[in-house]
């Protein structure tokens, strides 16, 4: 009976993660595939990314799409922390809805909505200050989230007993709050980076004509169809994805294992 | 002139009024206690000896100066919280550290003070440890260290031992004494529990809804309580309702409702009349047996309903006259003998005419 009911939750765990994994591991494997179809095995190569290395449009994307996630990323941090340290600490009725609803609304709907705002109300034109400030939006109420979730675990009285002991209200901040959300600032902006790098459909609507990023980059191409110079841009952003999940990890330990 | 004066302060929160015209004054080296039921409203007074809240009425004055408007970082003493408050991210010697880093210490100043803190508390080998590594009781002790360390004016405890259990507890409470003589600080400590209250502090301040009932050293509350409330809260206390039928100078004539004549002593003018409480502490109760002689003046025939031998004491519950129970503790002292009545023998209750208090309504 219990080997039986090992096999089957066996069975379904492995077929989950296949699920899952077969996919991104195809990607990877036809990146080094030395043949122009997505189709058979042929031969090991790595001129996919040397024709990547050289392909303008592609590595322009790129550097907007590296430049657009950084800046919104860090951006966001920091407002998202002041979000989720003020929605902690003062507890305003109105500031959760505010911050939260940009995170609960479909992604099309922010798009268009968004685009116009930046074309009719502010008259702006649309280009890499619009994509940024999208981006921020967006990203803001998943940085206040984990930060306010971080401080809710957290003993009201530590910042008193700082308070008391003598530290000002910035030494309090500087030396107790702030270590203390770092998982949470690191974990934020992490989230907020990913966010950013991959995000296709607010961007679409707010990117104007001028400024292309990765993803939009990789739609255009795939237009046509998968070619292996999709397949080996696509393996590079997983293995900067995972480089920073590790990173993260060394970093802020308890943002992956769930320890308080 | 007093170390800390709490004048007429009263606190508001919306409609509830936590603290209501309490005036306290605490000398130099006092181990101070409030006492009270939880809700009561002396953790509020603390909270506003330290910073954290301000008086809606009065003032609190430290050395002769106002506090009012200081804020907490700028008041010369520290909180010992009830949870501890210790910082996650520090080490033990980081945390003492703390409030030395905050005052502008030079380096090697800290270091010395650290170690010598950690002495004191007993914790020389834990100085590279973090919080979560420790026992109750140790972060109990670095909490106690972080708050001393700088020498503050008055170190505030806030329900410090409320997380310990039973037998650290006591064990704690005679390392604070020992440790508060040690320092010369004046401690004030807010707790619910009586106990702990008698045992640690020169003076009490017992508090019920926002007002203080009485404040007196452990022995005064103890044998004098102000109240009916003061009498029930720190220990037991037998409470019989009486009238009063005669005073002169000290001795005090009272009746007891299906009981009789009680003699007490009092020294204040009491108008024959006046209705109020007779509170008698257990252990001032003496029960004989019904053959045996007793010539103490009160005396009353009853029958031992409950009996609680507890070791060195049995507790009595004996049923007199009026139907009213009350409770007597004897000391098992006589040599091979371990109770000297059982359940359902009749009995004679008898106590000193100065035993007890006459508590007007």
């Amino acid at each position: 009976m219990k080997t039986k009911a090992h096999f089957w939750l066996w069975t379904a765990s492995l077929a989950t993660y296949a699920f899952l994994y077969i996919p991104l591991a195809v990607v990877v494997l036809f990146s080094f595939n030395d043949s122009v179809l997505n189709a058979e095995w042929v031969g090991f190569t790595t001129r996919w990314y040397v024709k990547l290395l050289h392909d303008d449009d592609m590595l322009h994307a790129a550097a907007n799409s590296l430049m657009i996630a950084l800046v919104s990323s860090s951006v966001s941090t920091l407002l998202g922390a002041m979000a989720g340290l003020s929605m902690h600490r003062y507890r305003p009725r109105w500031l959760p809805f505010l911050v939260l609803t940009p995170v609960a609304m479909p992604e099309i709907l922010l798009g268009v909505s968004l685009l116009l705002f930046f074309r009719q109300v502010l008259d702006l034109s649309l280009g890499l200050f619009s994509i940024l400030a999208a981006h921020i939006t967006f990203s803001i109420g998943f940085v206040a989230v984990i930060v306010r979730a971080r401080l809710a675990g957290m003993d009201e009285s530590i910042f008193e007993a700082a308070r008391d002991l003598g530290a000002t209200p910035w030494a309090t901040f500087r030396r107790v709050t702030l270590p203390l959300i770092m998982p949470a600032l690191v974990a934020g902006f992490l989230m907020a980076f990913t966010l950013s790098i991959d995000d296709f459909v607010i961007t679409f609507f707010v990117a104007g004509v001028g400024v292309n990023t990765l993803p939009l980059q990789i739609y255009s191409m795939i237009k046509v169809a998968v070619t292996p110079e999709v397949n080996a841009i696509s393996t590079l952003l997983m293995a900067l994805t995972l480089t920073l999940i590790l990173v993260a990890s060394r970093f802020a330990p308890d943002v992956l294992k769930g320890r308080s | 002139m007093a170390l800390l004066e709490i004048r007429k302060v009263t606190r508001r929160f919306g409609a509830l009024e936590a603290v209501k015209d309490v005036s306290i004054s605490i000398e130099q080296g006092e181990f101070f206690t409030l006492l009270g039921p939880s809700g009561c409203g002396k953790t509020t007074i603390l909270r506003m000896i330290a910073g954290f809240d301000e008086p809606d009425e009065g003032e609190i004055l430290l050395d002769g100066k106002s506090l009012a408007g200081v804020p907490p970082e700028k008041r010369p003493l520290h909180t010992v919280f009830q949870s501890y408050a210790l910082f996650p991210h520090m080490t033990v010697a980081g945390n003492i550290a703390f409030p030395l880093e905050m005052a502008g210490k030079s380096a090697l100043e800290i270091r010395r003070r650290v170690a010598e803190t950690l002495a004191l508390v007993h914790l020389e080998d834990k100085a590279d440890s973090f919080p979560h590594e420790l026992s109750g009781g140790q972060k109990q002790r670095v909490a106690l260290a972080r708050g001393l360390v700088n020498k503050p004016r008055l170190l505030l405890l806030d329900e410090p031992l409320g997380a310990l259990d039973a037998k650290l507890r006591v064990e704690m409470q005679i390392e604070l004494i020992a440790l508060q003589r040690e320092v010369d600080i004046t401690f004030i400590f807010v707790t619910h529990s009586q106990q702990e209250a008698l045992a640690l502090s020169h003076r009490i301040a017992v508090i019920k809804d926002g007002r203080v009932e009485q404040c007196d050293e452990p022995d005064q509350l103890y044998t004098q309580p102000a109240n009916r409330f003061v009498a029930d809260f720190i220990g037991k206390i037998n409470m019989l309702e009486v009238e009063v039928t005669s005073s002169s100078k000290v001795l005090l004539g009272l009746r007891a409702e299906g009981l009789g004549d009680i003699a007490a002593t009092d020294p204040r003018p009491i108008a024959v009349g006046e209705r109020g409480a007779f509170a008698l502490r257990p252990e001032l109760i003496r029960v004989f047996g019904h053959r045996e002689s007793a010539d103490l003046k009160n005396r009353f025939e009853g029958v031992v309903r409950e009996l609680l031998y507890l070791g060195d004491v049995t507790l009595y519950k004996v049923e007199l006259a009026n139907g009213r129970v009350i409770e007597a503790l004897m000391p098992n002292a006589a040599p091979g003998r371990a109770k000297f009545h059982e359940v359902g023998d009749v009995v004679t209750v008898c106590w000193r005419h100065d035993a007890g208090v006459y508590l007007r309504n």
